[in-house]
């Protein structure tokens, strides 16, 4: 055995560690949560990491799964040893070339961090449902549990597919293996070498396509040969199974962990057992344990690695003959199935034991099924348990669910909450903090100096909230003298820190601490003051639970030591002063030497800024003498106010108080249909500064809020005589504008809804004549305001809002009068897309449809527990809905298809009810204009009379009509979505559905980069930029997609940047809203992918405009109709240079560090680049209308 | 003709020298320079505090947003090593010393006593032929007293030339309450040149929009005055070069300076104003101005119209201000 080298990593990098060093060639694209093997393999290549082979593998990313599985195909027929990492409908995506490779015995691993499938609702967290719908293809199944397991298995199962030629799906749990940290024993090179057999890797290439030797694989075959082609395959199944124990076998030999196809853990003579694949099986391994140990209970559990082919003679051969009965638990659901995948197969597989008399045990067990931890749902000792004693019963539950309360079929079983097997002498520590404070990567960093200095395990999991700004982070860490294998949330903590003082408030940070824990607070109250300062309930579990209380202000001392917002350090060297894992001195010394290690890269001063904290931190660490009462006056306060909607009340107030996993199957709905505008319940608090209007220095013009990334700032005018009711210190001015004697005019700030991102600030042109640096919207402290500004919101939303039909929809002070329909989203603060979208909803909204793209807009428009997309007064507004990533602009195409066909079918039942209604009246109503609003209103208004007239009709044809009678006021279908959507994964579908000539808009939030799963590149991103995939900087262009959609002659098009000219983006939005074809619309989003302080990001949009990155235009074929050149430029000629726009970035800025030489060159390419493309857009610019090909075409309506 | 000089202990083909300007930024600009027909090139300053605000803003920028998000913990490729610190002005000097014949003279402004130590020594080890020390501040602190700032100057020399052995200019300000006793000092303190004189941060408010606006002009020839009068006054009386910097527009410039006593004559303004290729135009111009009086050598000029060699030394005193004071017949006289 080879002397081992322990690390911590994270799942993710523990396999991909492994396929990189063997695999010749990657092909991928990013998915969650497996984007990181991806990434990681594309930054070992930039750096020139070699393989086991002795040379860089090629890493590429595709424009889909589906295109990284053609690509796998293709090398894997041309010889290269290929892998690809994916999860959830990205493996779904693959499944067309998996029946290939498998069909043509092509040796494959493809790496899955399991993950749910979108079903009623998208899911990026883990089971096993994409394996599941893969099990068809032909692919062998291997389940890993634990970080360290699918590090081994990363490498046996290439190996064994080498050999057996049968591809392998080797899948482990999304987030709960693939994001955990945990320390393992990293298999060495010559290990690596030891396993793969190069005369296998030298057969694969001899089996390749090769013109030196041809031959012809993938023919069309006949009913004569089809099927007897397709069991040739089956003696290499056969065999697989042995040949993969043989593996585990030389393996074991190789680094001492022994692994079987089943492996059997529990008591000999067991009597019931689980049977269970992936992290589970650990909680079942240790609960078993217990049970014996400490109950003597008769119970085992098998755990299932190889689970295709399943491997009958290997599963009974683990079995005790004792065993009487049998769970078989799975991550997964088959609605309608008679169980699901590996019941049916223990089910099957004993059946057939049983028949043919080979059954190992005294009688046929009892077997029953269930289901638990769909969607990372937890799976716990407790859980494990109500399992293994459901088996106890005379008539258990088949087909079970555990971990929910399903009230509705009654599949679930009761679970004891209170059951607790972790040992003493692990420390269990709790860390609540906010993602920008930096407390994971502390944590991350913590768990490295335990796991890699000291002989001491370490396990962490990180739990993320599902917003993008002000998230809140639960880190679970776990320090012990044995290897930690508990694949569960920590539920009983010997320490806990709060990182964020608020949060005592709104969470219950101690519900999870055990009795004499250690409770390390960060506190702008010192020991002498932070007990009068912590709610009634804090104080009362302080007590209760016994808990030593310490506190800091880490917020000062990070301020003093010039580390910004980052307490990360500070809260770190707490935790290591006063937990008592490691000596003091010695942890403070392994401290520096880690801060020396992470930011030595960043600098000498980064580090001894690092230093300077630490040694501050220990100095202003104080315990606090506990009270033996709770004297607190301060509650928690009520999650929503009480006027909130039932649902809210019941439903989504739960998922926001963290206790979702408590809520009932028949709370839920049964169909993924959600009630609009729930972000309003939701008063999040996250930021300390927010804007604050002067009234008498404000112009009106309505940038602050045109550009308001979450919809914080509305404006009204009204009556002066409103203002008899408001309460003091509501802020109103005299209406800015002619012709509304009387009126007055107020902008109010949603301070409570406010992320602090500054925008309004920046693009306010109003400054004081008087006073230097007052800006008409200045950011100011929120807490002296907050309850002013309550009072004031309560007056203003009295206050009706403004009659669309009396507002000035062309210009962008008018526009900002009309209600936001989208609202108080958790994107990044400042984030560049939200305002794009919010303007949406404000001009289209009471009659839009959006189908959304998967990526950032859908999941701050969509992700629970709150979503912004909302209703006006009259109960209308956007219906949103979103499919894939991939099918977007099919699925809106979808929504036009409907509407088309029941406006038809409601305009043709009209004239057949003609007699019954009134022909005038018929005729009025179908063929009505609806360009403006007016035109809509009164449109609405015949509609609503109609449907009057049609309730008393009561006839069969006047009910079909109701059905469909809202088609008659015309609808705004939009399809939204990132530049990953358009440019990339459904570039094609986009294609199409422009080509279709059908009525629909598309509106592109252009980032430039994958933006949700965290910068990868896109088709989009430029020249010279840096992104994961593009490490060395982005050596190919961007794809001009307005020329491409320009091309066909017939589509709108329009460039937009709401920071470079905000009345071109409202101008581009309603003609494409007007125009009857197809229309795209590209928006410059700037993105915290850039690397930018996103107070600046408008900035940005105007240097990219004035740079020639980004020229404004409009392509509106209406105006051929005219013989005019449908083709404006709306931005002057280039008067900066790019480096003045770019070298703002850091995407573009690091290229400049890693790689001088590069960046120059690239600079000048992309400079080049931007000439050329302003010349060809100019020249198109100046041809008369005639002289712009295609020739015009009709719309397909 | 011999335009030969020497200047900081470096031989120089004439004194015309390109001082730290945008010019330097890059190794083309450096080359333009020396083909323009510079006799050395001061490098642009490389600034600790910038180099600091950078790394910090880097740092900033790549945890901007990150473990916050399931889907987005990180928005950027983890980049294993890249330059921080003084490195790409490191590697340009370093290009810079091999690619170019004349000397590169690197400049440096630090805030920290670390920064001044580990910057000079990395300076000297990319091959700079001297550094120049731009101790540039605005004692805004009213708690410094000007003995305070005398002595930084000194400790930051001291500290230097104790670390590198290529010679070491002070550029300095001329705000110094007796000047020529600060320049013997530093010259006592073994400065090899001082460099006279930096040209201030001065900013201007932007009345219409009632901000400070930061304010940078290109010099003009009537800012020789003041150089002008100190490098006559210290002339023959110091160990260290004297470098003139400042106003040079043309070759008259040239001229008085080499006549005050200055061993190198330096232009920022002219250079981005005309061009690199305009030292040639400067160094014509001393020459023909040296051939239409018989000169021979750059020698014979230098300071022959310094303080202690001028006919009339008190024209160089405050005396004389008196004078022109009283000699001023304006319109309002």
């Amino acid at each position: 055995m080879s002397p081992q080298q322990v690390k911590t990593l994270e799942g993710n990098e523990a396999v991909a560690y492994l396929a990189y060093r063997i695999n010749e060639v990657c092909a991928i694209y990013p998915i969650t949560p497996s984007s990181t093997m991806a990434e990681l393999a594309d930054q070992w290549a930039a750096e020139g990491k070699s393989n086991v082979w002795g040379n860089v593998p090629l890493v590429v990313e595709m424009q889909s799964e589906g295109g990284a599985a053609g690509a796998v195909h293709g090398a894997l027929q041309t010889g290269a040893l290929t892998t690809t990492f994916t999860a959830s409908q990205g493996l779904l995506l693959m499944i067309p070339n998996m029946y290939k490779i498998a069909g043509e015995l092509t040796p494959t691993v493809f790496h899955v961090a399991a993950r749910s499938l979108a079903a009623q609702g998208l899911s990026i967290f883990g089971d096993h449902s994409d394996v599941a719908a893969v099990r068809n293809t032909g692919f062998a199944q291997l389940a890993s549990s634990s970080v360290q397991e699918a590090h081994d298995m990363a490498l046996i199962a290439q190996a064994a597919s080498l050999e057996a030629r049968i591809p392998f799906v080797h899948f482990f749990d999304g987030f709960r293996t693939s994001h955990e940290v945990n320390k393992l024993n990293l298999i060495a090179d010559d290990q690596i070498r030891a396993m793969i057999d190069p005369a296998l890797v030298r057969a694969h290439r001899q089996r390749a396509l090769n013109p030196d030797h041809p031959f012809i694989r993938g023919t069309a075959q006949n009913p004569d040969v089809y099927f007897q082609a397709r069991e040739t395959v089956n003696p290499f199944y056969a065999q697989l199974p042995s040949i993969l124990q043989a593996k585990f076998d030389a393996f074991a030999k190789l680094s001492g962990r022994q692994y079987h196809l089943f492996g059997y853990y529990g008591h000999p003579e067991a009597e019931r057992v689980a049977v269970i694949l992936g992290s589970g099986a650990l909680t079942l391994r240790e609960t078993v344990a217990y049970l014996e140990q400490q109950h003597g209970e008769k119970v085992g559990v098998v755990q299932v690695r190889l689970c295709l082919p399943f491997s009958a003679p290997h599963f009974l051969a683990v079995l005790p003959a004792s065993v009487k009965s049998i769970a078989v638990l799975d991550r997964t659901k088959l609605p309608g199935a008679t169980g699901e995948p590996l019941y049916a197969d223990v089910v099957t597989t004993l059946t057939e034991a049983y028949v043919s008399g080979i059954l190992p045990t005294y009688a046929m067990p009892r077997v029953i099924g269930g289901r638990y931890g769909l969607s990372s749902k937890e799976f716990t000792p407790a859980m494990a348990k109500a399992v293994l004693d459901e088996l106890k019963r005379d008539q258990p539950k088949n087909h079970f669910t555990v971990g929910i309360v399903d009230d509705v079929t009654h599949t679930s079983l009761d679970y004891d909450r209170l059951f607790e097997i972790e040992p003493e002498d692990v420390v269990r520590a709790l860390f609540f903090g906010l993602g920008a404070d930096g407390t994971v990567g502390a944590n991350k960093n913590s768990i490295k100096i335990i796991g890699e200095s000291t002989p001491l395990y370490a396990q962490g999991y990180f739990v993320y909230d599902s917003r993008k700004s002000g998230s809140r982070t639960v880190s679970h860490v776990r320090f012990g003298p044995e290897p930690i294998n508990s694949p569960y949330l920590i539920e009983s903590a010997s320490f806990i820190a709060c990182h964020q003082f608020n949060f005592v408030e709104r969470v219950d940070v101690l519900e999870n601490a055990r009795p004499g824990a250690t409770f390390l607070l960060n506190s702008p109250f010192g020991p002498d003051q932070v007990w009068d300062h912590l709610p009634r309930r804090v104080q009362e579990q302080i007590i209760a639970k016994g808990i030593s209380l310490y506190v800091i202000d880490a917020s000062k001392v990070a301020l003093e030591t010039g580390m910004g917002s980052r307490t990360n350090t500070i809260m770190q060297t707490c935790f290591f002063a006063i937990s008592g894992v490691l000596p003091r001195d010695e942890a403070i010394s392994k401290i520096k030497e880690s801060i020396r290690k992470t930011y030595g890269k960043k600098g000498e001063d980064v580090v001894q800024k690092n230093f300077v904290a630490v040694d501050q931190t220990l100095a202003k660490l104080y315990q606090v003498s506990i009270p033996t009462q709770a004297t607190s006056t301060i509650e928690t306060p009520p999650v929503v106010p009480a006027e909130a909607p039932e649902f809210v009340q019941k439903v989504t107030a739960a998922m926001m108080a963290g206790i979702g996993d408590q809520l009932p199957v028949s709370m839920l709905p049964i169909d993924g249909t959600y009630p609009s505008g729930t972000t309003k319940w939701e008063k999040r608090n996250i930021s300390h500064f927010v804007p604050v209007w002067e009234p008498d220095i404000c112009i009106q013009c309505g940038n602050c809020s045109f550009v308001c990334p979450h919809s914080v700032i509305r404006s009204k005018f009204y009556h002066e005589a409103k203002l008899k009711e408001a309460p003091a210190g509501f802020k109103s001015a005299p209406i800015n504008a002619r012709g509304f004697p009387e009126t007055r005019y107020t902008l109010q700030f949603y301070v409570e809804d406010c992320t602090g991102c500054g925008l309004c600030v920046e693009v306010c042109p109003a400054k004081s004549l008087q006073q230097s640096g007052v800006k008409a919207i200045n950011m100011k402290p929120k807490s002296p305001i907050l309850e002013q500004e309550r009072t004031s919101i309560g007056f203003f939303e009295t206050i009706p809002v403004n009659d669309r039909s009396r507002v000035d929809f062309s210009s962008v002070r008018g526009s900002q009068f009309l209600e936001p329909l989208f609202e108080f989203s958790g994107a990044c603060a400042g984030c560049g897309e939200t305002p794009y979208v919010r303007l949406l909803s404000q001009l289209f909204g009471d009659r839009l449809i959006v189908a959304n793209a998967t990526g950032c807009s859908s999941i701050y428009g969509g992700n629970l527990p709150t979503t912004p997309w909302t209703k006006n007064a009259e109960g209308r507004g956007p219906a949103w809905s979103n499919s894939l990533f991939e099918d977007n602009a099919e699925f809106g195409f979808g929504f036009r298809l409907s509407a088309d066909k029941h406006l038809t079918l409601a305009k043709q039942l009209a004239q057949e009810l003609e007699n019954e209604i009134g022909p005038d009246f018929v005729n009025e109503i179908i063929h009505a204009p609806q360009t403006t609003e007016s035109q809509i209103r009164q449109q609405r208004i015949r509609v609503a009379e109609l449907k009057t007239a049609l309730i008393k009709l009561d006839s069969e044809k006047a009910r079909d009509l109701l059905s469909v009678v809202d088609h008659l006021v015309r609808r705004s279908i939009w399809i939204v979505g990132g530049d990953g959507w358009a440019y990339d994964i459904g570039s094609a579908g986009l294609d199409h559905v422009l080509a279709s000539g059908r009525d629909v808009n598309v509106m592109v939030l252009d980032t430039e980069v994958y933006s949700n799963t965290g910068g990868q590149m896109s088709k989009s991103t430029p020249l010279g930029a840096i992104a994961k995939f593009a490490a060395g900087g982005k050596t190919v262009g961007k794809k001009d997609l307005a020329l491409q959609a320009i091309s066909y002659g017939n589509v709108y098009v329009a460039r937009v940047a709401m920071g470079a000219n905000p009345q071109q983006t409202l101008v581009a939005l309603r003609e494409a809203e007007a125009y009857p074809g197809p229309s795209l619309i590209l928006a410059y989003s700037h993105c915290i992918a850039h690397g930018i302080n996103m107070q600046h990001g408008l900035k940005q949009q105007d240097l990219a405009v004035a740079s020639g990155h980004w020229p404004l235009v409009r392509y509106n074929p209406a105006l051929r109709q005219s013989d005019k050149n449908p083709f404006v430029l709306d931005s002057p000629r280039p008067h900066i240079k790019l480096k003045d726009y770019i070298y703002n970035e850091l995407r573009y800025k690091m290229l400049t560090r890693i790689n001088p030489a590069e960046g120059e060159h690239m600079l000048e390419l992309g400079q080049q680049l931007v000439n050329q493309k302003w010349e060809i857009y100019e020249e198109m610019a100046s041809r008369g209308g005639s002289h712009l090909i295609p020739t015009p075409v009709s719309n397909n309506k | 003709m011999d335009l030969s000089t020497t200047y900081m202990g470096l031989e120089l083909k004439h004194p015309v020298v390109a001082s730290a300007s945008p010019l330097s930024g890059t190794i083309d600009g450096i080359k333009r320079l020396e083909d323009g027909g510079a006799a050395a090139i001061v490098m642009f300053s490389l600034f600790e505090e910038q180099i600091r605000h950078e790394n910090e803003a880097f740092s900033h920028l790549m945890e901007s947003g990150t473990d916050s998000f399931a889907e987005s913990l990180s928005y950027f490729p983890e980049v294993e090593d890249y330059p921080v610190g003084p490195d790409s002005y490191l590697n340009l000097l370093r290009r810079a010393a091999t690619e170019v014949d004349v000397p590169v003279i690197a400049s440096l402004n630090c805030v920290t006593s670390e920064g001044w130590i580990d910057y000079a020594r990395q300076m000297q080890q990319a091959g700079a032929k001297g550094l120049e020390l731009n101790v540039y501040g605005i004692e805004a602190d009213l708690e410094t007293s000007g003995a305070e700032v005398e002595q930084r100057y000194l400790d930051i020399l001291t500290a230097v030339k104790s670390t590198v052995t290529i010679p070491v200019a002070l550029k300095l300000s001329p705000f110094f309450s007796a000047m020529g006793h600060m320049a013997k000092r530093l010259d006592q303190a073994g400065a090899d040149a001082l460099v006279l004189f930096n040209r201030f941060y001065q900013p201007d408010i932007d009345i219409r929009e009632l901000e400070v606006a930061p304010m940078l002009e290109l010099s003009s020839p009537s800012e020789i005055r003041l150089p002008l009068l100190w490098i006559a006054v210290l002339h023959g009386k110091l160990n260290a070069s004297l470098g003139a910097t400042r106003g040079v527009e043309g070759a008259d410039e040239v001229v008085k300076y080499l006549l005050a006593g200055a061993d190198a004559v330096m232009s920022t303004s002219a250079l981005l104003r005309n061009g690199p290729a305009y030292a040639t135009s400067l160094v014509d111009g001393l020459k023909n101005w040296m051939e239409a009086r018989a000169f021979t050598s750059v020698r014979q000029i230098r300071g022959s119209m310094s303080h202690h060699k001028v006919a009339n030394p008190s024209a160089f005193e405050r005396s004389n201000y008196l004078k022109v004071l009283e000699s001023y017949r304006g319109e309002y006289m």
